[in-house]
């Protein structure tokens, strides 16, 4: 699988497992929520990179506590229109002050990805033959922004303060 | 009004763009109906029975002369002819090719007008009082706090994708003229107990086939809050309000289904974090902002009223419409004009090309070039001199545009409909056709008096019917059409749900039962007693058995 | 009940109705009149491959009949978007019939 990240492909070293039954015995692993409750004490004691994958319907609440243990945090769009991730991206940089990979993973196409990216999301699972390309699209179609976020791109009132 | 500065601009036409990159995916292939849909919806794009329909913007109903006569030139090089304003204070075209869109929308950039989410499921077009900044019941123009939330909602990465359709309105008068009850937020401008200017923001509300009155979720919020707080309550809906069923996914159904208590409950956590963060509303970006909606420098004029009536005592036609349509304006010597685009036989709220063009002329020359359009489908002149009424109404009638039925039973909101509409199960607009043609006697309309007659094609509502004094509801019944009546609804600051006067009728039978409904009435009513109001003093037995005959009491 | 396919040509929204050549025609008159289950499994996949190619947008099989001499659709709702709306009868115009 090839991930977009900071306008690249790049490989995943993760391996998602958190659709599979078992849980493989080394190397760096994302879980579902079910997989982390059920089995948190060997994960941590693992040592390897850990990351988590959220379903539509799982808030990042749910692993605020837990936030300082995964190097990756992907959150899902089961279907693109379903919107509910774009919460929880901000939630998670600009509430809970997640700092590490946030993974915008399945229904991931496009005319979505900059959304996306403006919310917090860091690296694509892009459904698409040529995800780079997609992604050099998305990232070129706006330059000015009303609503802050924590992209840290200026919005339309701070450039107009700029220019006074 | 507000005018856009380079950052504006830069935005629509990025968003422009965007769009015909979107349109030429589609067209190759690269994007499939499914994709492409929300995409579209979010540009004002439908897909109706005859062709694409466009929905496009007129953010808090305020249109500029120059923008009215650019919908006069799409209409005539892109359509056929004619344009249709809606009960959000839209204007709708019903013949759109898809891959023209793109160059429409360049058009309407090119004069600070949008399609941008007047559809799809995000934040639509803010809608506000058709007399903002002139009425003298006003408190303050609420317009200001419209473009803010306009601004703040275009594109909101966060809130593009919600459950569903997502609906503001604002009042900043007590007279609720923007059906503010039945949005999903109702903001009510007010004073709290030390005198200062804030909202009542109320939630939930909303028509449809599940329609609720909107809840207070609070009753005073500081202007300075507004976008925060609005916010925490997007926010809170779009992780909470439901994806599994579109007719079960507006946030009226989870204020309804959790309470109003603990949705509250959850905003106000959210908001927590936020009210006083980058979202406070800076007082410099709020006087930028007003700045545009400074009153125009209006001459030091005497009332007129007297010279007018002088005039209106020689002419009953002036008269009458000077009773009617015309409003008292907050400055003396000025009028706030309604133009009806409610003609006998006319389809409501549609109006020509050139009838567009003749608007945009009349509000140069009369009315400082600015134009409202009100959610009852109509069209206002706000800043109308009264010595020039007279002169102005001569030119009026001479348009069709001065029928004065200003608020009165053929004052008919209509959706669409089934000739248009593909949502709809009967057709609206033959009804409000004929029973505009079985009340055609002036004086016998303002006899009868203030009365709304709401129309809707199907259960979507989006004629209104449940908030209009009588509410007509068109059904499907075995692939033919029928008409179900309710009575007693209304959209102002005393907001009620119609209830259902009985089985549907054919569409024969609507204009005679509105008669039978009208006489009745009269017969029961006491004197100045406006119908709804006779309705919530006698109930609905009266007009049951008028329309249904002595059957109906036995049902 | 004879059938015919409708749909909305994707490019400028128009009604059309698929014709006994495999083109979409946005004249009912031009439109194939389906008499068989056969047939109408038959055209709708070619209804459905004309969506795939971005031609058409939802295809349907509607119910038709002639009445006064002329093929409409039996449905009221199919019958306005054949001929157009009802109460702007000055907008039926020849590519509308």
């Amino acid at each position: 699988m090839a991930l977009v990240k900071n306008g690249e492909l790049v490989a995943s070293e993760f391996v998602d497992a958190s659709g599979a039954e078992a849980i493989p015995a080394a190397g760096a692993v994302i879980v579902s929520f079910d997989q982390w409750k059920a089995h948190r004490d060997e994960l941590l004691k693992r040592g390897t990179p850990l990351g988590i994958r959220l379903h539509s319907d799982q808030a990042p609440e749910l692993i605020e506590g837990d936030l300082a243990h995964f190097a990756v945090v992907a959150l899902e769009f089961p279907k693109f229109r379903d919107g509910r991730a774009y919460s929880y991206a901000r939630l998670l940089r600009e509430r809970y002050g997640f700092k590490g990979e946030l993974r915008a993973v399945g229904e991931v196409l496009l005319e979505q990805l900059f959304f996306m990216l403006r919310t917090g999301f860091d690296t694509f699972d892009i459904q698409s033959a040529d995800p780079l390309k997609d992604w050099r699209t998305a990232v070129a179609d706006f330059s000015v922004w009303y609503q802050p976020t924590a992209d840290g791109r200026p919005t339309a009132m701070q450039l107009r303060r700029g220019k006074h | 009004m507000y005018r856009y500065d380079e950052f504006d601009a830069r935005f629509v036409n990025e968003r422009v763009a965007q769009f015909r990159r979107q349109v030429g995916r589609r067209l190759a292939g690269e994007l499939t109906e499914d994709q492409f849909r929300p995409l579209r919806l979010m540009n004002g794009l439908y897909l109706q029975l005859h062709a694409y329909m466009l929905r496009i913007n007129v953010p808090y109903g305020t249109l500029a002369s120059k923008q009215m006569r650019k919908f006069a030139y799409l209409a005539r090089n892109y359509d056929k002819n004619f344009g249709h304003f809606t009960t959000r204070q839209n204007l709708q075209f019903n013949w759109i090719k898809l891959e023209q869109v793109p160059d429409i929308l360049q058009h309407l950039a090119d004069v600070e007008v949008t399609g941008i989410q007047s559809s799809g499921n995000c934040v639509r077009n803010i809608t506000a009082d058709q007399y903002a900044g002139r009425a003298k019941d006003e408190l303050e123009d609420p317009r200001v706090y419209c473009e803010l939330l306009r601004q703040y909602s275009f594109l909101h990465p966060e809130f593009s994708y919600l459950p569903r359709k997502f609906k503001i309105a604002v009042t900043g008068s007590p007279n609720d003229r923007a059906a503010v009850a039945v949005h999903d937020i109702g903001l009510r401008m007010h004073k709290n107990e030390q005198g200062q200017v804030g909202f009542e923001v109320l939630v939930g509300g909303g028509l449809g086939r599940t329609p609720y009155i909107g809840q207070t979720i609070r009753k005073w919020l500081a202007p300075e809050h507004l976008l925060s707080y609005v916010e925490s309550i997007l926010r809170v809906y779009n992780m909470n309000g439901r994806r599994d069923n579109i007719h079960k996914a507006r946030i009226k159904i989870i204020v309804n289904q959790m309470g109003i208590d603990k949705y509250r409950e959850l905003v106000d956590k959210d908001w927590e974090f936020t009210k006083n963060g980058v979202l406070k509303v800076p007082d410099e970006e709020v006087a930028r902002i007003n700045s545009y909606f400074a009153p125009p420098e209006y001459e030091t004029l005497a009332d007129q009223t007297e010279a007018l009536a002088k005039i209106r005592s020689g002419d009953r036609a002036f008269d009458r419409w000077m009773r009617g349509n015309v409003i008292e304006h907050k400055v003396p010597g000025y009028a706030i004009v309604n133009l009806s685009l409610k003609a006998p036989g006319k389809t409501p709220g549609d109006i020509t090309a050139d009838k567009m063009d003749a608007v945009a002329d009349l509000a140069d020359r009369y009315s400082l070039g600015e134009i409202r359009v009100t959610h009852r489908q109509n069209l206002v002149l706000v800043d109308v001199k009264q010595s020039e009424l007279y002169e102005l109404w001569h030119k009026l009638v001479a348009l069709e545009l001065a029928t004065p039925n200003l608020g009165l039973l053929t004052d008919i909101i209509c959706c669409p409909g089934l000739d248009f509409c593909a949502l709809a199960n009967a057709r609206s607009i033959p009804i409000a056709q004929d029973i505009s043609h079985a009340f055609t006697d002036l004086d016998e309309l303002q006899k009868i008096g203030q009365f709304t007659i709401n129309i809707s094609g199907c259960m979507n509502a989006c004629g209104h019917h449940h908030v209009g004094h009588i509410g007509i509801l068109g059904v499907d019944k075995r692939g033919e059409e029928f008409f179900q009546l309710t009575l007693g609804g209304s959209s102002d600051q005393n907001a009620s749900l119609g209830d259902r006067l009985g089985p549907g009728l054919p569409q024969a039978e609507v204009p005679a039962a509105i008669r039978k409904i009208v006489d009745a009435y009269l017969v029961v009513r006491q004197p100045n007693e406006r119908f709804l109001d006779t309705y919530r003093r006698v109930g609905i037995e009266p007009f049951k058995s008028a329309v249904y005959g002595e059957e109906s009491k036995a049902a | 009940m004879p059938q015919m396919i409708i749909a909305n040509r994707l490019r400028d929204g128009a009604v059309v109705f698929l014709a006994p050549n495999e083109a979409w025609e946005p004249a009912i008159a031009a439109g194939a009149v389906i008499e068989t289950d056969a047939d109408a499994t038959r055209l709708m996949d070619v209804a459905k491959r004309h969506e795939g190619t971005c031609q058409v947008i939802d295809p349907q099989l509607i119910e038709v009949e002639v009445k006064d001499g002329q093929l409409r659709p039996t449905a009221i709702r199919e019958a306005i978007r054949a001929f157009g709306p009802t109460v702007r009868t000055d907008l039926t115009e020849v590519d509308r019939k």
